[in-house]
């Protein structure tokens, strides 16, 4: 690491970041904090209700139910899409035609709009019109995602995977790049075996790539929105609604604005603590 | 022994390629074959799903309109975190950690937390269902992503470039655009890259920001979807032209995603 020098007039160069960041975050946010502890009955009259909003919505029922939706949904993709990403990171060429055809072909899903994903794995999970409806009713397995909550949620997990273990590999493919070549050859030449060179060599170099991967994913994942209401609306019944889709509804579908905002800061502060405890972490181990 | 190690990424990639081939399947299609019969490839192979798209100016204008502020968040994303990335790489300033994470926060933020404040706050400063609102909306998310990747790429410069510069009597200012602009275009691109997939890919706030003039790509499509009844080869089609910028952008910077990456220590 770089030595830094201690100038206050850094601030300068920061300042057009902040006011840009300042103007769309904390207008907002005060707006919800607002809310969360008023009771409107329209007309733009309110009236100071205090934590009433915070304790139903921490004691309710539903939000319950889509905050452990949301963990589940969440610890299932992590365990999924790292793991599956650094090792087709790991089998892909360094160098050569072939790596630049894979990292073009990888990105392709980044970069198609969210609700185009959900309508698209909508018609390829369809079991009537879908490939992959067709495919695996065929295979003498019962699979509806619009009916059944266990498709449903396979079909979201699988959505995931597809949409976004790409940028796991990206990531942990810059990181494997970054190895000198002389790793390698001293390994070899101390006979290390492949699980030794992953363990000893290249899974502590992708270490700063990985957390980068895993806190993107942590977030996104926990917010995650329109591919699944595009998909499945949230169904059946409620067994894919996610904390984000179960917000919306509460605000602009049912227009609960106390409640929601409640929810919303519940929510924000909870991503907020996880990601704070996350970095703390590895802040700490990096200045070691 | 001869490695197999090809067939991993060989068969992710088929993965990632057969929702892809079925969207495009589908939009060569008309409605009724996608609902009548079940074929792997179109039977009544047609072309106007597509002339369709670019003859009705409430199709190729929600393109033009999604092109428009993406483009107008990537330059102004970029811009503003270029200097802030490099006073967090270089300098130590009063409050610059708790800076760091309280623009990473931003990152962190449903946009579902947003949805309904950012209408009342766009309307309140009459910007509701024009570009530049949801180009400023999408800064929440992509300038602390730009400054948080653009600093890891400077950090990988060594500092005896800016010390050389200024000791040639290089300004502040002339040394960042001759000199280290320059040094660091690879992570500029892999930064722009990344603003413009963010801002493309989003839809909740930018839905919410837009009405008729501004209405990006992909909400037109929800609402066909909706009113139309559902024109499937029509939505497929409009789906396989939302991936084309995408695959266009990806192709454009290929060699910095590459060697990017791999160059600012990300």
């Amino acid at each position: 690491m770089i030595g830094k020098t201690t100038n206050q007039r850094a601030w300068l160069l920061v300042a057009p970041v902040v006011a840009l960041v300042a103007f769309n975050a904390l207008i907002p946010m005060m707006t919800v904090v607002n809310y969360s502890f008023q009771e409107t009955f329209g007309d733009n009259v309110f009236f100071f209700e205090g934590f009433k909003w915070y304790q139903q919505v921490l004691t309710s029922e539903r939000f319950h139910a889509s905050f452990g939706r949301q963990l589940v949904f969440t610890g299932v993709i992590l365990a999924i899409e790292i793991p599956l990403g650094v090792a087709i990171a790991l089998a892909m060429p360094r160098s050569g035609p072939w790596a630049s055809v894979c990292l073009v072909l990888m990105a392709l899903p980044l970069l198609i709009p969210w609700n185009v994903v959900g309508a698209m794995w909508n018609i390829f999970a369809l079991p009537d019109i879908g490939l992959l409806g067709r495919a695996v009713n065929g295979m003498g397995i019962a699979y509806n995602f619009t009916q059944d909550p266990v498709s449903a949620w396979v079909t979201t997990v699988a959505m995931d995977v597809w949409h976004w273990t790409s940028l796991v590999v990206l990531l942990a493919y810059a990181g494997l790049c970054a190895i000198p070549d002389a790793y390698y050859q001293a390994a070899k030449i101390d006979g290390a075996g492949a699980w030794a060179v992953f363990r000893h060599i290249e899974l502590p170099k992708m270490k700063r790539v990985l957390t980068i991967a895993i806190l993107l994913r942590f977030m996104d994942s926990f917010m995650i929105y329109t591919e699944p209401f595009v998909l499945t609306g949230g169904g059946p019944g409620n067994t894919t609604t996610f904390l984000s889709i179960d917000l919306v509804k509460a605000a602009l579908g049912q227009f609960d604005l106390g409640p929601a905002a409640a929810m919303s800061l519940i929510y924000f502060l909870i991503v907020l603590l996880v990601c704070y405890v996350f970095f703390t972490v590895v802040m700490r181990d990096e200045e070691k | 022994m001869r490695s197999f190690k090809w067939l991993a990424p060989a068969i992710y990639i088929v993965f990632l390629l057969l929702p892809i081939y079925w969207l495009l399947n589908m939009s060569f299609k008309t409605t009724n074959e996608i609902l009548g019969a079940f074929s792997l490839w179109p039977q009544d192979f047609t072309l106007a799903n597509y002339r369709k798209i670019f003859t009705d100016s409430t199709w190729y204008g929600g393109y033009l309109n999604s092109l428009a502020y993406v483009a107008v968040n990537t330059v102004i994303s970029v811009a503003a975190a270029l200097p802030a990335a490099y006073a967090f790489s270089r300098y130590h300033f009063l409050g610059d950690k708790h800076l760091f994470f309280w623009l990473l926060t931003n990152r962190m933020a449903p946009p579902a937390v947003f949805a309904l404040p950012f209408f009342q706050l766009y309307s309140a400063l009459h910007l509701f269902d024009t570009h530049i609102a949801v180009a400023l909306a999408h800064c929440l998310f992509n300038i602390p992503l730009a400054v948080w990747i653009l600093e890891g790429f400077m950090s990988g410069v060594p500092k005896e470039l800016d010390e050389t510069a200024y000791v040639d009597g290089y300004s502040f200012p002339r040394f960042f655009v001759k000199i280290f602009i320059p040094t660091i275009t690879a992570g500029i691109g892999v930064t722009a890259f990344f603003c413009f997939m963010f801002s493309w890919v989003e839809l909740l706030l930018a839905k919410n920001l837009t009405s008729v003039a501004a209405k990006p790509i992909a909400a037109t499509m929800t609402r066909t979807a909706s009113t139309a009844g559902y024109e499937l080869g029509l939505l497929a089609a409009a789906g396989v032209l939302t991936i084309v910028p995408g695959a266009f952008v990806i192709y454009f910077v290929r060699h910095y995603i590459a060697k990017g990456f791999s160059l600012g220590r990300v």
